[in-house]
C-alpha cells in the first residue's frame, strides 16, 4: 500500500466505483418514480432495481469506510475532516426542515387568514372553510361519511407528549453511551446504545399507530388541506430521519458489540449522535408548533 | 516551496486508466477537469436552445415552433445554463485551484467529490430525457414554466415538471456535497501557515458561495419536493382550495434563487482580482475590505428574496422592506467594483486574453448591476416586471458577469491545467467576438423591455421586429463564436507551446509554484507559508 500514514500526510483513498453506481441507481429509482406515478408499467421494476444498487453501494462503501477506520488509516487530521462535515450536513438538514416549519408559518399566518377575509359567497371551492386547523377542500372524508366543516387537530398531549418524552429520552441514553466509551466502559456504551436504539423504534411505532389513527379516525390526511399537508410532510419527513437515525444507531451498535471505537478516536459513533440530537431537536420544533400551538 | 520539490513526491500513479480513471477517480484535478468538461457541454446544449428561440423570435409570428416547444426551450434553456453550465464551472475552479491554492493535498473528502460530480449527468438527462421521450410519444416534453417552476402552473404541467423536479433533487445534493467538502477542505486543509486572512480570495469567496448554497438548496429540495405532492398526492400547498397559496412557492423558490444569482458569482469575485492582480502586476487592494464585503453580500443575500415579485401583491411594509434591504446590497458591491479598478489602478497592465475577459467583465458585470438597481425600485420595477429588460439585466450579470467572468478563468488557469499555451489571437478573436456580438444581443433588449415586449412569449408586436431581428442575429454571431473557444481549448489541451510554472509574468499564489501541469498528486507534503 503506498498510502504510509504519519501526521502530516492525508489519506486520500484510491479511485473508486461506488458514487458513480451510486448515482446510476439513484437515475433509475427516480425515473422509476416519474414513470410510476405517471402511470407507466414500466416503473415499479426500475424503483426496486435502483432502490437495490443505492442500498448495495451504500453498504459498501459504508463497509470501506469502516474497514479504513479499523486499518488505522484516519488520523486526528482526517477525524476534523469529517467532524465539520458533518456539523455541515446537519445544517444543510436544518435548512430543509426550515422551508417546510416556513410552510406551515406561512399558511397559518398569512394564507388561511387573508383566505378567510373573503366573502363566502364568493368562494370557489366548495365546502372550504378558513380557519385553522383547515379541513380542506370537501370538508373532513371519513370512510362514506362525509362532514362539511372543521377538523379537529391532532391532540398533542396524549401519543405526541409520549414521543417527547420517549426522543428526550433516547438523547440521554445516547449521552450515557457517550460517557461510557470515555470510560472505557464498554458495558455501558452497549447498554446505553441498545436503550437509544430501542427507544427510537418504540418512537416509530407510537407515530405508526398515531398516523393509522388519523387516517382511519380523524379523517385526517394528507389531503386535508394545509393543516394535513403540512401535518404529515413535517412528521413524515421528521419519522423518516428517526428511522435512518435508528439504522445508523444500529450500525453503531453492532460495531461496538464487536469491539470499535474507543475513548479517543470514534466519530463514527458522535457523527450518529451529533444526528440524533438534531432530529430530537426537530422533534421539539414539532411538537410546539405542530401539535401543541 | 520550489516547483521542483513536488515533482518527486509524483511516485504512484496508481489510478486506472482510460474511461475508468474518469468513473472512479478520486483526484481533485480529475474530477475538476471532468466538472469543467461537463460545464463547457452543457454551456453549448444550453446555448444551441436559445439559438432555436432567438431563430423563433427573428420575425413577429410562429414560424418553427409551436409556443409549447418554445416554452419548454426557454425553461429549460435557464435550467441548464445556471444548473448545468455555471454552477459546475465554479465547482470545476474550485476542485482545480482550492487545493493548489491553499498547499493541500486534495480535497478533504475525496469520494464524497466523485459522487458530487458523477450526480450531475444523471440530473442532465432527468432534465433533457422528455425531449426525448416525446418523440416517441410519451409525455408531452420537457418542464414548460420557465425555470422558476412557479405553481399553480407547475401543478398543471406534464410529466415533464416531475422529471425536472427530481433533475434538481439530484443537482442539490451535488450542490451540498460540494459545499460540504469546499468548506471543509477550507477549513482543515489549509497549508502551515496560511491564515484565515492570508487564503486567496478565491478561498473566501468560496466558503460564502459554500454557505449559502448549504442555507438555501435545502429549501428549494423543500419547495420542489411540496410541488411534487401538490402534484400527484394530493397535498394543497400551493392550492387556495386547501388554504395553501401559490405565492408560497414563490417565496420559498427565491428564497433559494436570489442566494443563487450571488452562488454562481461570488466564485467569480473570488478569482477575477487575483487575474486583475496578476496582468497589473500589483498586489490587490483592499483584501480587507473585500473579504467583509464578501461575506455581507452573502448575508444580504439571504434577505432580499421577494424583490422578484414586487408586482404579485404584497403589503406595502414588505415592499418596502425587499426594496431597502436589495439596494442596500449595492454598497458592498461597490466596495468590490472599487476595489477592483483600484487593484489596476496605475498598474503597469498588459492585456492578455484572460485581462481583456477580465476588463471587459468589469464593464459588463457593471451594466448588470447598475440595471439591478432600477428593478430593485418598488414604483419602477411595475413598468419593467416581466418584460425584456428584466432578460436583458440578468444575461448581463449571468452571461456577461457569470460566463464571461468564468470564461477569464478558464484562459487564465488552462496553460497551468494543461502545461500548454493556448492561441492567443484566437483567444482575443474570442473575447471581441463575443463582447461586441453579446451586447449587440442585449441592448436591443433592454429597449425592447422599456417599449413594453413581454418576456417568455413566442410571438410580438410589430413595432418590435426590427430589434428581435438585431438580437437574433447577433446571438448567432455570440454563439457560433463560442466554438472559437471549444478549439482553443481543445487544441490546448492536445498541444502547444510548453507553458512555464508561472505562466503569467505577474502571477502570485502557491498555484504557480508548481510545474505545468501539476503533478497527478500536488503538495502530498504541505509547504509552509511565511
Amino acid at each position: 500500500m503506498s498510502s504510509t500514514h504519519n501526521a502530516n500526510h492525508y489519506y486520500v483513498p484510491n479511485p473508486v466505483a461506488y458514487p458513480v453506481i451510486l448515482s446510476a441507481g439513484l437515475l433509475a429509482l427516480a425515473s422509476g418514480f416519474i414513470f410510476n406515478i405517471n402511470n407507466f408499467p414500466a416503473g415499479k421494476g426500475m424503483m426496486i432495481a435502483g432502490a437495490l444498487v443505492i442500498l448495495g453501494m451504500i453498504f459498501k462503501w459504508m463497509g470501506s469506510v469502516i474497514a479504513e477506520c479499523q486499518n488505522g488509516l484516519y488520523t486526528k487530521w482526517e477525524d476534523k475532516s469529517f467532524r465539520v462535515g458533518m456539523i455541515v450536513f446537519i445544517c444543510s438538514e436544518v435548512a430543509f426542515f426550515a422551508a417546510f416549519f416556513g410552510a406551515l408559518f406561512f399558511m397559518r399566518v398569512i394564507s388561511i387568514p387573508e383566505l378567510a377575509s373573503f366573502d363566502p359567497q364568493f368562494t370557489m371551492y366548495k365546502d372550504f372553510v378558513a380557519s385553522w386547523p383547515s379541513a380542506g377542500p370537501g370538508g373532513v372524508v371519513l370512510g362514506k361519511d362525509y362532514v362539511v366543516g372543521h377538523l379537529n387537530p391532532m391532540e398533542a398531549w396524549g401519543l405526541p407528549a409520549l414521543n417527547t418524552f420517549i426522543l428526550l429520552t433516547s438523547g440521554a441514553t445516547v449521552t450515557w453511551a457517550h460517557w461510557g466509551l470515555l470510560k472505557n466502559n464498554r458495558k455501558q456504551l452497549v447498554l446505553g446504545l441498545f436503550l437509544t436504539v430501542a427507544l427510537g423504534i418504540a418512537f416509530l411505532a407510537c407515530q405508526a399507530v398515531e398516523y393509522h389513527h388519523a387516517y382511519t379516525e380523524m379523517g385526517l390526511t394528507l389531503g386535508s388541506g394545509a393543516y394535513g399537508a403540512s401535518f404529515f410532510m413535517l412528521t413524515g419527513f421528521h419519522g423518516f430521519h428517526v428511522m435512518l437515525g435508528t439504522l445508523m444507531l444500529i450500525v453503531i451498535l453492532l460495531r461496538s458489540i464487536k469491539g470499535h471505537f474507543d475513548a479517543d478516536h470514534h466519530f463514527g459513533f458522535e457523527g450518529v449522535a451529533w444526528y440524533w440530537h438534531f432530529v430530537d431537536v426537530v422533534w421539539l420544533g414539532l411538537f410546539v408548533f405542530v401539535y401543541w400551538l | 516551496m520550489s516547483s521542483t520539490t513536488a515533482a518527486h513526491h509524483d511516485e504512484h500513479h496508481d489510478h486506472p486508466t482510460g474511461i475508468m480513471r474518469w468513473l472512479t477517480t478520486t483526484n481533485h484535478k480529475d474530477i475538476g477537469t471532468m466538472y469543467l468538461t461537463f460545464s463547457l457541454i452543457m454551456f453549448l446544449v444550453g446555448g444551441a436552445m436559445i439559438l432555436a428561440v432567438r431563430a423563433e423570435l427573428f420575425q413577429p409570428g410562429l414560424q418553427l415552433m409551436k409556443p409549447e416547444f418554445y416554452n419548454q426551450l426557454i425553461g429549460v434553456h435557464a435550467l441548464v445554463m445556471i444548473f448545468a453550465a455555471l454552477m459546475p464551472a465554479a465547482t470545476g475552479f474550485a476542485n482545480w485551484m482550492l487545493p493548489l491554492q491553499i498547499g493541500a493535498p486534495d480535497m478533504a473528502l475525496p469520494r464524497l467529490n466523485n459522487w458530487g460530480f458523477w450526480l450531475l449527468p444523471p440530473a442532465a438527462i432527468l432534465l433533457t430525457l422528455p425531449f426525448t421521450l416525446a418523440l416517441f410519444g410519451i409525455g408531452d416534453g420537457a418542464i414548460a414554466t420557465g425555470w422558476t417552476f412557479y405553481a399553480p402552473l407547475s401543478i398543471q404541467g406534464g410529466m415533464g415538471v416531475d422529471f425536472a423536479i427530481f433533475s434538481v433533487h439530484l443537482l442539490g445534493v451535488s450542490s451540498v456535497l460540494g459545499s460540504i467538502n469546499v468548506i471543509v477542505t477550507i477549513l482543515n486543509m489549509r497549508a502551515p501557515g496560511m491564515t484565515l486572512m492570508k487564503m486567496p480570495m478565491f478561498a473566501w469567496a468560496w466558503l460564502v458561495t459554500a454557505f449559502l448554497l448549504i442555507a438555501t438548496i435545502p429549501v428549494l429540495a423543500g419547495a420542489v419536493t411540496m410541488l411534487l405532492t401538490d402534484r400527484h398526492f394530493g397535498t394543497h400547498f400551493f392550492d387556495a382550495a386547501g388554504g395553501g397559496d401559490p405565492i408560497l412557492f414563490q417565496h420559498l423558490f427565491w428564497f433559494f434563487g436570489h442566494p443563487e444569482v450571488y452562488i454562481v458569482l461570488l466564485p467569480i469575485w473570488g478569482f477575477m482580482p487575483q487575474i486583475l492582480q496578476t496582468f497589473s502586476r500589483k498586489p490587490m487592494y483592499g483584501y480587507k475590505a473585500q473579504v467583509i464585503s464578501l461575506w455581507a453580500i452573502g448575508a444580504l443575500a439571504l434577505v432580499v428574496w421577494a424583490h422578484h415579485f414586487f408586482t404579485v401583491g404584497m403589503p406595502v411594509p414588505a415592499l418596502l422592506y425587499f426594496m431597502y434591504s436589495t439596494m442596500a446590497i449595492s454598497l458592498p458591491l461597490a466596495v468590490l467594483f472599487f476595489c477592483w479598478i483600484a487593484t489596476i489602478w496605475k498598474g503597469s497592465l498588459s492585456f492578455e486574453t484572460p485581462m481583456l475577459f477580465a476588463t471587459g467583465w468589469i464593464v459588463l458585470f457593471g451594466i448588470g448591476g447598475l440595471t439591478g438597481l432600477v428593478l430593485a425600485d418598488v414604483a419602477a420595477d411595475a413598468q419593467y416586471h416581466h418584460s425584456y429588460f428584466v432578460v436583458a439585466h440578468f444575461h448581463y450579470t449571468l452571461f456577461a458577469g457569470g460566463m464571461m467572468g468564468v470564461m477569464s478563468g478558464v484562459y487564465y488557469w488552462l496553460p497551468k491545467m494543461t502545461g500548454h499555451m493556448f492561441n492567443e489571437r484566437l483567444g482575443k478573436l474570442h473575447f471581441w467576438l463575443t463582447a461586441i456580438s453579446f451586447n449587440l444581443t442585449f441592448i436591443p433588449q433592454f429597449f425592447l423591455g422599456l417599449a413594453g415586449m413581454p418576456r417568455r412569449i413566442p410571438d410580438y408586436a410589430l413595432q418590435f421586429a426590427e430589434f428581435n431581428a438585431i438580437s437574433t442575429v447577433a446571438a448567432f454571431v455570440l454563439g457560433l463564436s463560442q466554438l472559437i473557444f471549444v478549439y482553443n481549448i481543445v487544441s490546448c489541451a492536445r498541444g502547444g507551446k510548453k507553458a512555464t510554472d508561472r505562466v503569467w509574468e505577474g502571477a502570485e499564489g502557491l498555484e504557480w509554484t508548481l510545474p505545468s501541469p501539476p503533478p497527478y498528486h500536488s503538495f502530498t507534503e504541505q509547504p509552509t507559508v511565511k
